[in-house]
């Protein structure tokens, strides 16, 4: 999933402050399961926005609106009888999600409410690890299940760097070099090998846009 | 005899069949040739080449490519050290170009120690490519004419390419593999992680020399001397990569407080002893890192003076 942070408070309240009349809108995908954007977490937001800014003596009109998917044009229609009433809109869903937002209502301002933060799991209630940069061409195959691009602090394709440290990576003790656990699985694996050739450099075209369409779909007309 | 590679002053001593010695130089924190123009003067006729290290530690410092000209100009031979987290595959090019050009002619090809280590942890890391791929590079555009992309370049960089090792990380049994690798992709010499575990270094070599490798490059063993017992203390627990068996500890513990950084360079010249009588040992890196000062002692002590002169 996606895993995003909520901004600190004092940040989207500057955001806001020249405003009247605010929807917040949450998203109930991803940023609801990692605890950041959904149903819950807009609730709680508007509730202190209205606070702080009743005590400021400057109210807010703050509506709460939240989405199955803000990435997601079907989902987002459902908001299209109600932003007409506020002067901008507030997303708490991932920065994909916002910019859909964005772009679908293109006369209002849209602020970001957290902070997107990465493709990752879940190690525990609210707690979560990173595990993946979308880097277009997966090379878990090779390194028995473990991401070089991600886990390891210098992306190296060829690792480990002279600073492997028992295991840990040179950046901090209590962070696991990819390269000795990627060493470590495939030697019990049985599958060295995969590691004893130089990987060519990558192909970093992934710095523009990407777009995917799945074989047997075109681009359809945007609706 | 086959033709060589580069043509560099380290290239002939090592195929001449010579102990190689090379130092190492820290370009400073500003624009001070002066400064680089001192240490060198120490350096000068004791060292077969000297490091000049990029942006060491991270900390942002002098470009290699310029320290190493100004070397040049003194007289010495460089050995241009380039880290993989600073440039792109077009910066990097465009330098080992511009490198050549100027008359340099060995090459370290590096990762970088991470930037959050350095005076700007803030920094974007680069690592475009890995040090793997950068000798990978290196060497195609030495051998092939050929840029990463595969278009021609005109005029090819006659570099002698060199890479560093650790023979101590965990785990160790990989160590030899990881030298394998570089040797495929293309080294032609390398300079080791400082040595202070001989026992382990002994193994390292044993088992390179067991898988051949010793014979495909240039193997020099790196020799830091310790100035303190606190120097020593560091190293074994704060440099990521180092091995510092306490019995070395014990042995400077043991002698008295003025004396411990004569007993670091008696040390250090009882492993350069063993290091030429060491077979897969082609030379030593000799890392003195703000101790230029001390090399032409340490030559001296080493026995490896004078320099060999190879036309
Ligand atoms: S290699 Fe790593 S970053 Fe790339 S797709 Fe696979 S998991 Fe993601
Ligand atoms: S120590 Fe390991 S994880 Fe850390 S940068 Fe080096 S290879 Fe990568």
């Amino acid at each position: 999933m996606i895993v995003a942070k909520r901004k600190p408070f004092e940040d989207i309240k500057n955001m806001l402050k020249d405003y009247k009349k605010v929807l917040n809108i949450g998203c109930g995908t991803c940023v609801a399961v990692c605890l950041a954007g959904g149903e819950k977490e807009v609730d709680v937001l508007t509730a202190e926005l209205d606070m702080a800014r009743k005590m400021e003596d400057n109210p807010l009109e703050i509506g709460k609106f939240t989405v199955e998917r803000q990435c997601d044009r079907e989902y987002l229609e459902a908001l299209d009888s109600v932003v007409g009433n506020y002067e901008a809109l507030l997303s708490m869903a991932c920065g994909a999600g916002i910019q859909f937002l964005a772009e679908r209502y293109p006369e209002k301002p849209v602020f970001p409410a957290v902070d997107t933060t990465f493709i990752g799991i879940n190690q525990g209630v609210g707690w979560y690890e990173e595990r993946c940069r979308s880097c277009g061409s997966c090379v878990l195959g090779m390194t028995g299940g473990i991401c070089p691009v991600t886990m390891c602090a210098k992306g190296l394709y060829n690792g480990p760097c002279g600073g492997t440290n028992k295991g840990s990576c040179e950046i901090n003790k209590d962070q696991p070099c990819a390269w000795f656990m990627i060493y470590e699985r495939l030697s019990k694996q049985g599958r060295l090998n995969l590691i004893m050739d130089v990987v060519p450099p990558q192909d970093w075209r992934n710095q523009t846009p990407r777009t995917v369409i799945q074989p047997g779909y075109k681009k359809n007309e945007v609706a | 005899m086959e033709e060589l590679k580069a043509g560099s002053n380290l290239e002939k001593v090592l195929r001449a069949g010579h102990f190689a010695f090379t130092g190492e130089l820290g370009p400073p924190r500003g624009a001070n040739a002066e400064e680089v123009r001192k240490k060198a003067a120490f350096l000068k006729g004791n060292v077969d080449a000297v490091n000049i290290t990029d942006n060491q530690t991270a900390m942002v410092r002098m470009a290699s490519w310029a320290a190493s000209l100004l070397l040049i100009q003194e007289g010495l031979e460089p050995n241009f050290q380039m880290v993989c987290r600073d440039r792109n595959r077009l910066a990097m090019q465009s330098d080992i170009l511009g490198a050549y050009a100027h008359g340099i002619r060995n090459m370290l090809c590096l990762s970088g120690d991470h930037q959050q280590f350095g005076d700007h942890p803030q920094a974007m890391g680069v690592f475009d490519i890995d040090s793997m791929q950068l000798i990978q590079m290196v060497k195609k555009m030495r051998d092939e004419k050929k840029f990463l992309s595969g278009a021609d370049l005109d005029e090819a960089p006659k570099l002698f390419i060199g890479a560093a090792a650790n023979p101590f990380a965990e785990p160790f049994e990989w160590r030899v593999h990881r030298l394998a690798k570089k040797i495929n992709a293309g080294v032609d010499f390398i300079q080791t992680q400082c040595i202070y575990n001989m026992d382990k270094f002994r193994e390292w070599i044993r088992r390179s020399n067991d898988m051949g490798l010793t014979e495909k490059a240039y193997i020099l063993a790196g020799v830091t001397p310790l100035k303190s017992v606190g120097m020593a203390k560091y190293m074994q627990g704060k440099v990521p990569g180092m091995d510092v068996p306490d019995a070395v500890i014990k042995r400077l513990q043991g002698v008295d407080k003025k004396k411990v950084a004569e007993e670091g360079i008696k040390f250090a010249c009882e492993q350069i002893e063993e290091f030429k009588e060491m077979k897969g040992v082609a030379g030593v890196h000799l890392m003195a890192i703000e101790w230029e000062h001390k090399v032409p002692e340490i030559a001296e002590q080493a026995k490896v003076l004078p320099r060999p002169k190879v036309d």
